[in-house]
């Protein structure tokens, strides 16, 4: 009886081999696979990095009276849920403009306060001084208040939050 | 070229004298239940593996590990699958290594010269059980927690030391921090290293000694 090799056809060990890279394969695959979506799946999950907060009802806002927002957002990452607390000052002017400052000192990062007399704000850290339009009037911040990015939607002010 | 390679390799680390005295080696007609000691052997590095997985999420900590296992469960990509393999593995390896034991005690397998292959196997058995105790609290959740009460009051009722052993096994009076946090370094760390070692011999031995044959009428 003529080998396989001899007549042209499949010898078994070249059979065998053959299917066994296959299975290994297949094996390798089937747990592979898995065990590399366990490992980089948190990486590729990523939150919405901006979303619109609503602050509230624009006519209970007073005119032309800065007014301070806080809100605080919860954000889980794994198993651990954040919270990071924040603060807007708006100012509502009577031709239904407004403006939105962040809280946040541009020198340090302190929270700035709005004091009617001498109608500025105020950081308590550093001494610096903010116009009611967020320019800087004195002390060490480098840049005006961040002035947030809003809008009116059936009469309540909502305000763009995007992440750093 | 893998030919070559191959040669260059074999003649600087041996791998051919490697395989033919650990894989190639001769073994007499046994049956399948001769399997089992391999099939212990293979459950056991499943563990290793999906341990080592499982350890990228786990917090031990009173607080997180039980959300720490919920994600692991619900949200990290195929979480549920390395759990699973884990959580079912330490069962089934439990049940391969014991009636691995009764094989070898019912074919006489523990008799001269394998004496001591019998005795790291029994320290072997006791490691995995180990595991599966200490590992069985790592969840935190009410199962866990109670079961692990229940084990360690059960230390407990030695004569004389129980109650010391009660209070070292749950570093203090009751189930707390200090025993979530033991039992994860004696799953991870203590228990395997011994396990290792013990499996090193095991193994070492079952190459230098050969296996038993099955015993024949009258031996």
């Amino acid at each position: 009886m003529a080998g396989a090799e001899e007549t042209g056809g499949l010898s078994r060990r070249k059979f065998v081999t053959g299917m066994l890279a296959v299975l290994g394969g297949t094996i390798t695959a089937v747990i592979g696979l898995p065990a590399v979506g366990y490992l980089v799946a948190p990486a590729l999950k990523r939150s919405p990095t901006d979303v619109w907060v609503p602050l509230g009802p624009v006519e209970s806002i007073p005119i032309d009276q800065p007014t301070l927002f806080t809100f605080s957002r919860a954000e889980r990452i794994g198993w651990e849920t954040t919270a990071t607390s924040y603060g807007m000052y708006v100012l509502r002017s009577p031709d239904e403009r407004y403006r939105v400052l962040s809280n946040v000192c541009t020198h340090l990062a302190c929270r700035v306060v709005w004091k009617d007399d001498p109608q500025d704000y105020t950081c308590p850290c550093h001494d610096g001084h903010f116009a009611k339009d967020g320019h800087v009037l004195s002390g060490p911040p480098p840049r005006p208040l961040q002035a947030v990015e809003h809008k009116v939607e059936e009469g309540i002010l909502y305000v763009h939050l995007v992440e750093a | 070229m893998v030919a070559r390679v191959y040669a260059w390799l074999d003649r600087r680390l041996g791998l051919t004298t490697i395989y033919s005295t650990t894989l190639d080696r001769k073994v007499p007609k046994v049956n399948w239940a001769f399997t089992l000691g391999s099939a212990t052997l293979f459950l056991a590095v499943m563990q290793g593996v999906t341990g080592i997985f499982l350890t990228v999420y786990y917090v031990p900590h009173p607080e997180q590990a039980y959300d720490s296992v919920n994600y692991i469960m619900n949200e990290v990509a195929f979480g549920w699958l390395i759990r699973g393999v884990h959580h079912w593995g330490a069962t089934l390896m439990v049940v391969t290594v014991f009636l691995h034991m009764l094989r070898t005690f019912f074919y006489g397998s523990y008799k001269y010269p394998r004496e001591i292959t019998w005795m790291t196997g029994v320290f072997l058995l006791l490691v995995t059980l180990g595991m599966g105790f200490t590992g069985y609290l790592l969840p935190w959740n009410q199962r866990a927690y109670w079961a692990t009460t229940v084990g360690t009051s059960i230390a407990g009722t030695v004569p004389l030391v129980g109650p010391l052993v009660e209070r070292i096994l749950r570093g203090g009076e009751g189930l707390s921090a200090l025993t979530l946090a033991r039992f994860f370094s004696a799953h991870i760390w203590m228990l395997p290293v011994t396990l290792l070692a013990l499996v090193g011999i095991h193994l070492y031995l079952v190459v230098r000694l050969g296996i038993s044959h099955i015993p024949r009428e009258g031996e």
